[in-house]
């Protein structure tokens, strides 16, 4: 909307300060000093020197845009210079009145972060040169002509997220090529100036012969012949299937407890999917179900005193999943009239009460109170046990195969097109003749169920659960996910899991920060990109309809 | 026709039988604790006096989620976190060093004044500022949009204030001129649940003359009224919303005070609970509705506090305190499913569902 009106200097300086205001937000939570013990580049750069720059670097890349054509250097320069103005203040005033007593996160060491450990004179001049330039570099970008600036910004990207990993990467490449050969790459969990040069370089390079040859190559795979493509698309299913089979070994331990992580989410998040993203219904309370499939298995199995049966995983399997989906259906009976916000706060209320009844001496003699169950032996499988990430890794992929099978089975069925009919209108989805009691209840069943399924294989991977593992953050964070990868689409669902659980695990900083994040992320996604990262097809095509629209419009399209 | 018929009986006969067990469980609860006779006279005053005191702070905060609920027919999640942020920021920076240097408990009235204030402004700040951030850009978007955005920014400002203030339990330091006890109508009350009690009244009242008697609020009035037709008789309707959150938010930072001198102690996560209850009183109240927010308000107080020993006692649960949030979250859901309307209020969940 912004686009229409004529961009002055004042909107410069307002964006900059803006820009500016937020990096002095993640420097006084404490993000800032939390990273910057880690190196993107060795000796080069930290990654708290990445959020002091990351912010100025993009808000001015957008001012470059906007700004008239011929003063678009000023503009950024202008838009940078004042980014880096509230750091100033916050350093002024950390070094004049030590604010520690008050703000817990602004100590000595973010002030030495700030200002490059130069003092606070010499530093604050540096970080607004600094920044300024990186502005100005930005604008530079910018300018480029889209066949260079593509590749460059890619390079860029993936050098900063390889640095960002090199700690994962470091002992992946040792297992791989061995100690001499990561030490030229990546040396104590940083990546070595040179490597990361060329690792620059190669990636700029690519990119641009591969735009440049890309297009011929797309016209070849477009000329092909019906039964040529099919084979392709089969030979892609196979080789992505081998992939997913064989990926505990290319992984190592700790990236696949991360993967398995990553696909217990996804089990939520595609059985959230049904609810929300299908149906419409938003479910607060989704957590309850979890928790009730993660008891059941652990009171069915356990070898402690709370273990009633010391069943087998497989046998408690079915059953954790069947009481989450009679939950579902019991949870789902009295909300069947209500809608939108009242139907959001009765779940939120219901998982509440759910965890607080799991957390109180009531329930302690059946399922342990605060203490929780404990000894829940890990699935086995013909006599082996599963003990390792690796190999639980297989029962995590089977359940998601498992979800992903029935979702896609079911949002192109009768029932998956009564419950998009439903969500976009319920008064005329009932006027067609759309049964909603049954329709609704399928919705919360099926979703109850993969749920629960998610739970029973939580519980026997961690091997004890707690009632505080089953909180409001579960939901909120499911909800994120598919908030993120697009409401309604499958892959968004993985895509939704990889960047909201997988991207904070192997960033380990992070853990504390998540919450924050996942609701900036939230509203950012609302505000910016209602439909997701991965839009499904029929989001997609709707919003195609009106590409010229402003955002709201196309929330109203999407939803 | 047949078929959907059978439906609605089946649901009809769930939604009865809820209500037959809900009303069977407490009355026998109650039936039971009242032939038992744990407390004396004395202790059941005291309950109800408590729930008085809790229930006030529940109106003030109701108010914010019934004003925005007026006027934007939205539920704001993160209306609790306006509550904590006030007096987080209040204690951090006014109240511990106030009471560190002693001039709090030399001065209690000036003190008080000033961390009130403090309190307030932040929150208002606060509101204005996620207001503008978070909800105005969607105004126009589906119902469930703002609501997603609210509880991203409930999530997010819990988190911030974690990050600024740190993440431990924080001592409010005791007021000692409302240390004591006064005896009122033949029973001895804290002095701090008498304090808020009366601020609760004047604040309350206050607002409703300001919703009523002034220009602001009549444009208030009329925004919540109709936005269109406001906005042709000339009123800003976004300042006018923008008003209407700092209005709730400035109630809760108020609401934030009292609940520190009662339970002398702020935390990043305190938000969460009393709105959630806030919410549940104004909905008991007739979201929308000022008087029914006070009213919800006090109602709910009471019922936390007098509920559980009066339902649960009896019926030899153990520990049953815990289960005192069961107990709000129930009467929640079941209002909701039952009586979306509130106890008082008219039917307004309905106009815009």
């Amino acid at each position: 909307m912004s686009n229409e009106k004529k961009f002055t200097l004042r909107n410069a300086i307002n964006q900059g300060l803006l820009a500016g205001l937020i990096t002095t937000l993640i420097s006084t939570v404490g993000m800032v000093e939390l990273f910057s013990q880690r190196q993107l580049i060795a000796g080069v750069m930290t990654m708290a020197q990445l959020f002091i720059f990351l912010i100025p670097a993009l808000i001015s890349f957008q001012t470059a845009r906007k700004a008239p054509k011929n003063s678009i250097l000023l503009f950024s320069a202008v838009t940078s210079f004042f980014a880096s103005l509230p750091v100033l203040v916050l350093i002024l005033l950390a070094s004049t009145f030590g604010l520690r007593r008050f703000l817990i996160n602004v100590s000595p060491s973010l002030i030495e972060t700030l200002t490059f450990g130069q003092g606070p004179l010499v530093g604050s001049l540096i970080l607004v040169l600094a920044t300024t330039a990186v502005g100005v570099a930005a604008a530079f970008v910018d300018q480029m002509d889209e066949k260079i600036r593509k590749p460059i910004l890619a390079g860029l990207m993936w050098t900063i997220l390889v640095g960002t990993f090199s700690e994962i990467l470091q002992e992946r490449l040792r297992a791989f090529f061995g100690i001499g050969f990561t030490n030229l790459i990546i040396k104590s969990k940083a990546l070595q100036p040179v490597a990361a040069l060329i690792f620059l370089v190669v990636v700029t390079a690519i990119s641009y012969f591969w735009q440049q040859r890309g297009d011929s190559i797309k016209k070849g795979l477009a000329s092909q012949s019906a039964t040529q493509r099919r084979n392709m698309t089969y030979a892609q299913r196979i080789a992505f299937f081998v992939l997913l089979l064989i990926l505990p070994l290319l992984l190592g331990s700790y990236l696949s407890e991360v993967t398995n992580n990553v696909g217990i989410y996804v089990l939520m998040g595609l059985g959230l999917n049904i609810v929300v993203g299908f149906a419409g219904l938003l479910d607060l309370g989704y957590v309850a179900f979890f928790a009730i499939g993660a008891y059941v298995m652990a009171i069915l199995t356990s070898e402690g005193f709370l273990g009633v049966a010391q069943t087998s995983f497989w046998l408690a399997l079915p059953v954790s999943v069947i009481t989450a989906v009679i939950a579902g259906i019991l949870l789902g009976t009295p909300v069947l009239r209500m809608r939108g916000d009242y139907l959001a706060i009765v779940t939120l209320g219901f998982g509440e009460i759910i965890r607080i009844m799991a957390n109180s001496d009531l329930l302690k003699p059946y399922i342990g109170g605060a203490q929780g169950v404990l000894q829940i032996p890990k699935p086995s499988f013909f006599g082996t046990s599963l003990i390792q990430p690796g190999q639980l890794y297989y029962v995590v992929l089977a359940g998601v195969l498992l979800a992903w099978f029935v979702s896609t089975r079911l949002s192109n069925s009768r029932l998956g097109r009564q419950w998009m009919a439903m969500r976009e209108d319920e008064d005329v989805a009932e006027a067609m003749g759309i049964n909603l009691v049954n329709t609704k209840l399928l919705a919360f069943a099926i979703g109850a169920g993969f749920s629960g399924l998610s739970g029973a294989i939580f519980a026997s991977k961690l091997t004890s659960i707690f009632p505080h593992s089953f909180n409001l953050l579960i939901s909120i964070n499911v909800l994120s996910l598919i908030i993120v990868g697009g409401m309604g689409s499958l892959p968004g669902v993985v895509v939704g899991s990889l960047i909201l659980v997988g991207l904070p695990e192997l960033l380990r900083e992070f853990a504390e920060f998540r919450p924050w994040m996942y609701g900036a992320l939230l509203i950012v996604m609302m505000l910016a990109k209602p439909e997701g990262f991965w839009p499904s097809a029929i989001q997609k095509r709707e919003l195609h309809a009106d590409e010229e629209s402003p955002p709201v419009e196309e929330v109203a399209a999407a939803d | 026709m047949q078929r959907r018929l059978q439906n609605i009986n089946y649901l009809d006969f769930v939604l009865w039988f809820i209500r037959v067990s809900i009303i069977v469980f407490v009355a026998w609860g109650t039936i039971a604790t009242l032939l038992d006779n744990p407390y004396s006279a004395d202790v059941w005053v005291n309950f109800t006096v408590l729930g008085l005191a809790q229930g006030s702070m529940y109106a003030l905060i109701a108010i914010g989620y019934t004003l925005v609920y007026g006027v934007l027919f939205m539920i704001n999640f993160a209306h609790g976190e306006f509550f904590m942020s006030g007096i987080m920021t209040a204690t951090v920076f006014i109240a511990g060093p106030l009471s560190a240097s002693g001039y709090l408990n030399n001065h209690p009235v000036i003190s008080l004044l000033l961390i009130l204030v403090v309190s307030m402004i932040t929150s208002v700040g606060v509101a204005i500022l996620t207001e503008r951030v978070a909800y105005r850009p969607l105004r126009k978007a589906p119902r469930l949009v703002p609501l997603i955005t609210a509880l991203g920014a409930s999530t997010f400002l819990q988190y911030t204030f974690r990050g600024l203030f740190g993440s431990e339990v924080k001592p409010f330091p005791q007021v000692e001129a409302l240390s004591g006890k006064i005896s009122f109508l033949g029973t001895e009350i804290l002095q701090t649940q008498m304090v808020v009690i009366i601020a609760t009244v004047i604040m309350l009242v206050g607002l409703y003359l300001f919703v009523m008697r002034t220009k602001t609020g009549k444009a208030i009035r009329a925004v919540a009224e109709d936005k269109d037709v406001a906005a042709l008789m000339g009123i800003d309707v976004d300042r006018t919303i923008a008003i209407t959150f700092a209005l709730g938010a400035s109630m809760a930072g108020a609401a934030g005070v009292l609940y520190a001198l009662v339970f002398r102690q702020v935390h990043f996560y305190m938000g969460f609970l009393p709105g959630l209850k806030a919410f549940t009183a104004a909905v008991l109240g007739g979201i929308g509705s000022i008087p029914g927010a006070a009213v919800g308000g006090l109602f709910l107080g009471i019922f936390e506090s007098v509920g559980p020993p009066l339902f649960l006692d009896g019926l030899n649960v153990p520990a049953y305190h815990q289960l005192k949030d069961v107990i709000t979250f129930t009467l929640l859901v079941l209002v909701l499913i039952f009586r979306p309307q509130g106890i008082v209020g008219e039917r307004l969940a309905e106009k815009k569902a």
